[in-house]
């Protein structure tokens, strides 16, 4: 049993929230919808960080306030490190860490480059 | 697929001292049961294999048994992080059925269980599979409509499904509480009379010794901790046993899917969630059926122990941790004991949780990717069990021929791309 920390409400069990999965999922720009590929928004509508440790995720405090807010939460201990506002980043190092090694926030090549070492000479 | 590939009969066990049977029973009684050999070798790993299979749960067993029986590669290692049948396959509740209602999940999961129907004979390991039927109730008058619609596509696919009345549904269960005041009264239900349970532990023992005597080896307590690559081929794997090298990696690992695939630089549709099951203290026999309910949530059977098994559905948020989160078992029994007044007189025995690869569209991933040689098998769920050996046979096909066969086909990664989705959220017998 989670006992979260509603920012609005204070300590609640975690039978007062909803888990919205994912947080920091940016629907791809309609500046460049028309380079749209499937393959872009099949990433934004179904693939998703399921990481083995910290996650950072959006809850709601829906028998409460019912606002919104995202958690940054070990997936294995089930620790919480940070709640921060929906709509802004990460204050706490664990925090900020999760958040950029996600592979939303990398470029192609920087994310490739990440497994060339797994390539034997 | 081609039928015939089944046809041919099991290779395992051709040397017939290793077989079970009444008579290997009666010889190893004469020496008061000292000498029964190991029913599978502790295999440590080999430098290079033709396939490897990561996972050593039921689905991995099974095809690395299909690859070695049916496809002739026996030079295959199952690598398991754990020990054999540790994950989803020993933390179940073994239920078995095909009543799915789109054409592509009946497909896999009919064949699944046309192929449990000769399991035990298959494996010459008795799987326990008892074909005791699957009841799934309906509590309001729309579940009524949306059933008989179910029952409907099922029964074009082939499969029993038969509907029932509140009065049969007594008849059948003669413990279920059918009192139309209770909060979800009891207004109808459908059927599957083949449908059933299996004992899990026996399912992974099975197909480990099954496989292991086609010369596959299983090396548990080994880790993957990489996956090595050339360009856009695989080349191995890395494991906290040493590095191995092989061509076909097939990735079977429920929950621990995602990571893996991380390791492949490849995104996956998946959340992993815990689902837990919990089981009473031993009673005599009082339900000799599975029964299943939407509206309240939860699946009842009775163990051939005597224990009565409830589960319900995933937790409400990602985790790796196997325990679970105790509002759902709390909400899982409330819900039993209002069918089942009998029920809250009993103590509960244990609670587990597994971690299950959820999907969003409820139905697997039994697909190629994009890097050469890397399989995935997985989104299966809250529903892999009864789905074993189908899984295995058609993830074994896909293997073996690096092209999904009729069945597997539309379990493609590439349908969250196509948008070719099989819904079976709302098909299911119990909501995801």
């Amino acid at each position: 049993m989670l006992r979260i920390k509603c920012p609005f409400c204070g300590y609640r069990n975690e039978s007062e929230f909803s888990c919205g999965g994912e947080a920091h999922i940016a629907r791809p720009s309609a500046a460049v919808s028309d380079k749209l590929t499937d393959s872009t928004f099949s990433e934004y509508l179904f693939m998703r960080e399921n990481p083995k440790g910290v996650f950072l995720e959006r809850w709601c405090h829906t028998s409460g306030c019912r606002r919104w807010f995202n958690v940054a939460r070990d997936t294995v201990t089930h620790q919480i490190y940070e709640i921060y506002p929906a709509g802004k980043t990460p204050k706490t190092t664990i925090g900020k860490k999760a958040y950029q090694v996600n592979w939303r926030r990398k470029s192609k090549a920087e994310v490739a480059s990440k497994y060339l070492k797994r390539t034997p000479k | 697929m081609a039928k015939s590939d089944l046809d041919r009969g099991s290779k395992a066990f051709a040397r017939r001292s290793k077989r079970y049977s009444i008579f290997s029973l009666a010889k190893h009684a004469g020496n008061y049961h000292q000498e029964w050999q190991q029913a599978w070798r502790h295999a440590e790993p080999k430098t290079t294999y033709d396939a490897v299979i990561i996972g050593g749960g039921g689905h991995g067993l099974a095809t690395a048994y299909y690859l070695a029986n049916i496809y002739g590669i026996t030079n295959i290692a199952v690598i398991e992080k754990g020990w054999l049948g540790g994950g989803n396959t020993g933390r179940n509740t073994t239920i078995i059925r095909s009543n799915y209602m789109w054409d592509e999940s009946a497909a896999i999961y009919e064949h699944a269980l046309k192929l449990w129907e000769g399991l035990s004979q298959d494996l010459n390991f008795n799987v326990m599979f008892s074909q005791r039927g699957v009841l799934t109730l309906s509590h309001s008058e729309h579940e009524l409509k949306e059933m008989s619609r179910r029952v409907h596509a099922i029964r074009l696919n082939g499969i029993d499904s038969d509907i029932l009345s509140p009065a049969a549904i007594k008849k059948l269960v003669p413990m279920i509480n059918i009192d139309p005041n209770i909060r979800y009264p009891v207004l109808g239900g459908f059927l599957q009379k083949r449908a059933g349970t299996a004992r899990h532990d026996a399912v992974a023992w099975g197909y480990a010794r099954a496989a292991d005597d086609l010369g596959v080896d299983i090396i548990q307590n080994c880790e993957v901790t990489g996956l090595r690559r050339n360009g856009n081929k695989i080349t191995g794997i890395e494991t906290t046993k040493g590095d191995i090298k092989t061509r076909k990696v097939g990735c079977v690992v429920a929950g621990h899917s995602s990571v893996l695939a991380d390791m492949a630089n490849i995104r996956l549709p998946i959340a992993s969630r815990p689902l837990q099951a919990i089981v009473s203290e031993p009673i005599k026999p009082v339900l000799d059926t599975v029964i299943m309910s939407n509206a309240v949530h939860m699946y009842i059977s009775q163990s051939d122990k005597g224990e009565m098994v409830l589960g319900a559905g995933v937790d409400k948020y990602n985790s790796y941790a196997q325990t679970g989160s105790w509002p759902v078992p709390e909400h899982m029994v409330a819900a039993a004991v209002d069918l089942f007044p009998f029920l809250s007189q009993l103590r509960m025995l244990r609670q587990w949780g597994g971690i299950v690869d959820t999907c969003p569209d409820a139905s697997p991933i039994i697909s190629k990717t994009e890097i050469k040689g890397l399989y995935f098998n997985c989104g299966w769920g809250t529903g892999g069990f009864k789905a074993t050996p189908g899984s295995g046979h058609v993830f074994a096909d896909l293997i073996a021929n690096d092209r999904p066969n009729t069945i597997a086909l539309p379990y493609s990664l590439k349908r969250f791309e196509t948008g070719y989705l099989i819904d079976e959220h709302g098909a299911a017998g119990v909501a995801h």
